[in-house]
């Protein structure tokens, strides 16, 4: 890129590691960006900056935040006896949107995963141990994806957290709403057919 | 356009990951084609028709269209989902280390029948959860035999002799078992004791169920892990992660002792 000033090169270079975005689409970007009013691109690089600088770990839950304790662990009107865990920050906008649960998460940051070399060292589960020590959690709801990952992860928890007597939980498994009979597969249908409740 | 060329075929979901928004990278073993990758679009959405099917540790049968790079999964079905392996712990990492095993030490669209074969039987023994480190020791002979490096057990690999009911040596790079007075000529062997040599030897030449029939005290099973490992990562040239899972289980003592051999 000889040809192309230091700058513009460096850029769609950087830009060019982001996942989804290919050489033709950094460039497009970096063009984009260097007709944008100065102001809009000042202000990107600013929030580009800050994500780095002023995000952090809650030190209780170990979710992403920029207040330490995150809000929901500070939030005194929150059930803090339920404990939610979840594999990554994202999972808890979605528990969050059902507005059903009002006890606190912890983010484990990952799942049990022995093909890719990733064990509990490489996840937030001494924090999660360290956690429950206190007596003041009475139950833990383990909130971790039905894949087999999440059900390694949630099984190796369940083994971890028996002996200090905490009651234990497991999201329910069934058929997603909208969804056909006919397509479900038989590990879901058959745990929806053993979950099933009165009507 | 010319409609797209699409086969059927049963196939075990070795791994999986994710790629876009809601597709998936599925790692697939089949009897026909051996290892391959296809895609499987929308299989991270909830309705997903595909979700389950494609999930490691699943037994499908399934239906792909040849595409430009990777092929496409286009409907699948659960043929036998391992249920008894979701929930024991000390099982799925088992089933999941003979997943990882396969993967590593195979190569794409190269048919091997007989490691399908002997993948599915394994996962179905591993499913009754009894004497399981057998089962995976059995695994892991038949796995290396199947690709080529079944092991020399009767004879001598250097000077072709018949082997004493002594403690003899186990070559891994010459592939099988050196009489004590070959072993001088090559000192980095490892000591195999009589009973892991007769072990071996009948496991090499029996199917799993007459196998299974062996007790394996805990010093032989041990001595019989580190042999078949050591010979694998001679072989493979590499360490396997998924080993390092099953050691920290047993390790933590987490694992119910009566689910190992005695």
């Amino acid at each position: 890129m000889a040809s192309i000033a230091e700058p513009i090169a460096r850029l769609i270079a950087e830009l060019n590691k982001l996942p989804g975005i290919g050489p033709k689409s950094a460039q497009r970007l970096t063009y984009h960006l260097l007709h944008m009013p100065d102001e809009e691109v000042k202000s990107l690089a600013e929030a580009i900056r800050s994500l780095k600088e002023k995000v952090e770990l809650c030190s209780v839950c170990c979710n992403i935040t920029d207040r330490n304790p995150c809000p929901i662990c500070q939030d005194e009107q929150r059930d803090h006896s339920k404990l939610c865990v979840v594999e990554r920050p994202s999972d808890i906008i979605p528990l969050e949107r059902t507005g059903k649960f009002k006890g606190v998460y912890h983010v484990l940051h990952g799942t049990i995963s022995p093909a890719q070399g990733i064990g509990p060292q490489e996840l937030k589960v001494k924090e999660l141990l360290y956690r429950l020590q206190d007596n003041s959690v009475a139950e833990v709801i383990l909130a971790t994806n039905p894949t087999i990952e999440g059900e390694a992860t949630a099984m190796y928890l369940r083994q971890m957290i028996h002996p200090l007597g905490i009651h234990i939980s497991r999201l329910a498994r069934g058929l997603p709403f909208g969804s056909d009979l006919e397509y479900a597969d038989d590990m879901t249908l058959g745990q929806a057919l053993e979950g099933r409740q009165e009507f | 356009m010319a409609a797209p060329h699409v086969y059927q075929t049963q196939a075990i979901v070795v791994k999986q990951s994710k790629i876009g928004e809601a597709d998936r990278i599925v790692t697939i073993y089949t009897p026909g084609f051996g290892k391959l990758q296809a895609i499987a679009k929308g299989a991270c959405r909830p309705g997903s028709k595909l979700g389950g099917n494609v999930e490691p540790l699943t037994y499908s049968s399934m239906m792909l269209a040849k595409g430009r790079n990777l092929d496409i999964i286009t409907q699948s079905q659960t043929i036998d989902a391992f249920p008894a392996l979701r929930n024991d712990l000390w099982h799925m990492a088992c089933a999941l280390y003979t997943l990882d095993l396969v993967d590593s030490s195979t190569l794409e669209n190269s048919e091997n029948s007989p490691l399908f074969d002997l993948l599915l039987n394994t996962l179905r023994c591993l499913c009754q959860l009894q004497n399981d480190e057998s089962v995976v020791r059995y695994f892991e002979l038949h796995l290396l035999q199947h690709l080529g490096y079944r092991p020399q057990l009767r004879r001598c690999v250097n000077c072709d002799s018949r082997l004493n009911p002594v403690i003899n040596f186990f070559s891994y790079r010459q592939g099988g078992i050196l009489c004590p007075r070959c072993n001088q000529k090559e000192p980095t062997c490892r000591p195999l004791s009589v009973d892991a040599l007769k072990v071996l030897r009948l496991w090499q030449g029996c199917d799993y169920p007459t196998a299974s029939r062996v007790k394996i005290g805990r010093e032989l099973s041990s001595e019989l892990e580190q042999v078949m490992q050591g010979y694998m990562r001679c072989l493979l040239q590499r360490e396997f992660k998924s080993t390092a899972w099953l050691q920290e289980l047993k390790k933590k003592s987490l694992v119910d002792n009566c689910h190992r051999t005695n």
